[in-house]
């Protein structure tokens, strides 16, 4: 299987998806042109035409709204916010209309887009282009809401995205368009709702989606050497949310940390420790912890987003917390100056 | 009409000094970007400037100005301070934003520059909510409101444009037509470039097309107009047709084509209002290098200055999320 980065993933699924399917078209500001959306569009317009792969203006709001009425006449649209806050424009399309769509008409038509958005992070991404509002989605009913960590879930979970009657919304972490894995060629389908244990372990569970899953691989390492092993699960998927794994594993470890993107409070980490704390009260034998971003919105400055988002570090402290083992603070030797605003060393910017 | 600015006299020695500073300090940012100190988007505005410098020449500080991600030219020729600017650029504590924004998130209320934004169109209705309570406050101040053509594309510019003329607000919606938004060409999301200013008429406002690359022909119009909009409480649509020379983000060009862009260049509004000074015998080579001379003198000390400024502290991250209530009535 070829290692590719998931940005090129999502481009072969888009790919495959448009070669399956006729109806199939792509459409958001930049997808067609130089910059083809961080290359997760690139080369389409040469296979499928300017007729399936679209320009469109900056207008929000009116366009989900037109893919929808698209998507009720069988045209299987996917729409590219190249930032997910882009999408808050369209919220009444998006929370009023599509959601409810099926619902509100008695089961006749369904909406099926699919909503790429992509999460912006570092590199002074600021208050305005670096939001995970994936919570906001997953809490109304009619949406389902995928964010694949890996390449190639990215892959199976977007051709299934677009394969899936409903409106999905898509959630990309910048910096995961950098990772790669192995990734098939062709057809394959990741199925919406399926959770993904990544690693298994007897002394915690370790919840986790999106690029917190990253953080979550790294910890496990870390912890590993101190001879403490986890089940790791990599949501994929969180709405709808199936939580059986977690409790699962959770009756097996006694023992629960979430991971989110979004901020802590009223965040989906939260969503996650009430079902085990409703359903497998018994089975825990501490107080779950929770790592998500602070309630404060992203500074662009790197000398406080050095202290805004959490790092692997705060994963292995929870999980060592749980086993009543000491910490310290994971940022106590971070400087103001560090460059921990980007993935790598040989990004200039910006995202 | 005739109104009084036909017969204000604008300094053209003065706008070209003023013009030469933003293009000076676009330059110099550019230079720096490189060192990777500046660690936030910053979009240039070289090539575009003379609309900003043209229109705020007949501002007064108490006016109002917002705008969009492409802002710097605003930002200084309203009066905002060189000095945060940069060090907003540069993530430091003594930024106008103290850090918490960086380039896209400027402002100076000291000078009537009430904030910019990096969500396109955004601020339209922001800009137009600082006339409506102008009006309500009974003052005569103008509201400039900044933004790109692709601006025009979002439902929010047209709700924005009803209400201004219903009330009529003394608002000035500023486009600045730059034919791109990010790398797609205008006729990639219009039928044409006069569909804008035609849609805008239909809403019955009165509404401008000029050249934004002749700095001083436009200071003069947009004289007459700031007058006129003071005067008669109403607002103006005016589209300022120019060109970016950088991409969208960034200081690198992006994949224009080359005619397009040299055919630009050639109207460079820097060369051009030089030229024209040169040839009238307004300015000799010798002001011009000594212009040079000070402006690079107050960029190199802002840099300075930012550089060492101290970075905001761990326990900052949560100031500001909300104003302390016992400040506030
Ligand atoms: C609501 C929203 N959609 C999309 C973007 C992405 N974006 C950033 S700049 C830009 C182009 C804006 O073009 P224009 O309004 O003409 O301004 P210019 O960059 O030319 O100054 C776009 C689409 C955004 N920032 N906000």
């Amino acid at each position: 299987m070829p290692v590719i980065p998931y940005s090129q993933a999502i481009r072969d699924g888009l790919y495959e998806a448009m070669k399956a399917d006729d109806s199939v078209i792509v459409i958001g500001q930049g997808v067609p042109d130089a910059s083809q959306t961080y290359g997760t569009t690139s080369g389409l317009i040469d296979h499928f035409g300017a007729d399936r792969v679209l320009e469109m203006p900056i207008s929000e709001a009116s366009m989900v709204g037109i893919i929808l009425g698209a998507s009720l006449v069988s045209i299987r649209p996917v729409m590219v916010f190249a930032r997910m806050e882009f999408a808050v424009l369209a919220m009444d399309q998006i929370v009023n209309q599509a959601a409810k769509w099926h619902y509100m008409f008695a089961g006749g038509d369904s909406v099926p887009i699919v909503l790429r958005m992509i999460v912006g992070r570092g590199w002074g991404q600021g208050a305005q282009h670096a939001q995970s509002l994936h919570n906001w989605f997953a809490h109304v009913p009619g949406l389902k809401v995928v964010m694949p960590s890996t390449a190639y879930d990215a892959k199976g979970l977007l051709i299934s995205s677009i394969e899936d009657p409903n409106p999905v919304i898509f959630v990309e972490h910048r910096w995961l368009h950098y990772t790669t894995s192995n990734v098939p060629d062709g057809l394959y389908r990741i199925p919406i709702g399926s959770p993904n244990l990544i690693r298994t372990g007897k002394h915690a569970t370790v919840v986790a989606s999106s690029y917190s899953t990253i953080d979550a691989i790294k910890a496990s390492e870390i912890l590993l050497k101190e001879g403490i092993d986890i089940d790791l699960i990599d949501l994929r998927t969180i709405a709808p949310l199936n939580d059986a794994m977690i409790l699962e594993s959770v009756k097996k470890t006694g023992r629960l940390v979430v991971c989110d993107q979004g901020h802590l409070t009223s965040g989906f980490s939260a969503e996650i420790v009430a079902r085990v704390t409703e359903k497998a009260f018994k089975d825990l034998k501490e107080a779950p912890i929770r790592i998500a971003l602070p309630d404060c919105p992203t500074p662009t400055t790197r000398a406080l987003s050095n202290y805004f988002y959490p790092m692997p570090e705060h994963i292995v402290n929870a999980v060592r917390q749980q086993l009543g083992l000491k910490n310290q603070d994971p940022f106590l030797n971070v400087k103001p100056k560090d460059y921990l605003d980007s993935p790598n060393k040989e990004f200039v910017g910006p995202f | 009409m005739r109104t009084k600015s036909d017969f204000i006299n604008i300094d053209k020695s003065k706008l070209f000094r003023k013009l030469l500073r933003v293009r000076m300090v676009e330059e110099e940012l550019v230079r720096r970007h490189s060192e990777q100190e500046m660690r936030c988007p910053i979009h240039f505005c070289i090539g575009r400037e003379a609309i900003a410098v043209a229109l705020c020449e007949s501002l007064k500080i108490s006016d109002y100005t917002v705008s969009t991600h492409r802002a710097h030219a605003h930002y200084l020729t309203k009066g905002g301070s060189l000095y945060a600017m940069i060090s907003e650029f540069y993530g430091k504590s003594t930024g106008c934003a103290a850090g918490r924004g960086g380039s896209m998130h400027l402002i100076d209320r000291n000078v009537g520059f009430v904030g910019c934004v990096p969500i396109v169109g955004s601020t339209i209705p922001i800009g137009v909510g600082l006339a409506f309570g102008s009006m309500l406050q009974k003052n005569d101040k103008v509201t400039v409101i900044f933004f790109g053509d692709g601006s025009t594309e979002e439902g929010a510019f047209y709700e924005s444009l009803n209400f201004a003329l219903m009330n009529n607000l003394r608002v000035i919606f500023m486009c600045e037509n730059d034919f791109y938004a990010v790398s797609t060409h205008i006729t990639k999301r219009r039928r044409n470039d006069e569909a804008i200013i035609r849609i805008v008429e239909g809403f019955g406002i009165g509404a401008y097309r000029f050249d934004g690359q002749d700095c001083n022909s436009l200071a003069k119009k947009l004289a007459s107009i700031v007058d006129d909009v003071r005067s008669n409480g109403k607002p103006v649509f005016v589209q300022c047709d120019t060109y970016r020379y950088t991409g969208n983000c960034g200081p690198e060009s992006d994949s224009r084509p080359d005619d397009e862009v040299s055919r630009w260049k050639e109207r460079d509004p820097v060369k051009l209002m030089q030229e024209k000074l040169l040839n009238a015998k307004v300015l000799s080579t010798d002001q011009i290098e000594q212009f040079k001379a000070e402006i690079a003198a107050e960029i190199q000390e802002a840099f300075d200055k930012a550089q060492a400024a101290p970075f905001p502290l761990r326990p900052d991250l949560n100031k500001f999320v909300f104003k302390d209530a016992s400040n506030s009535l």
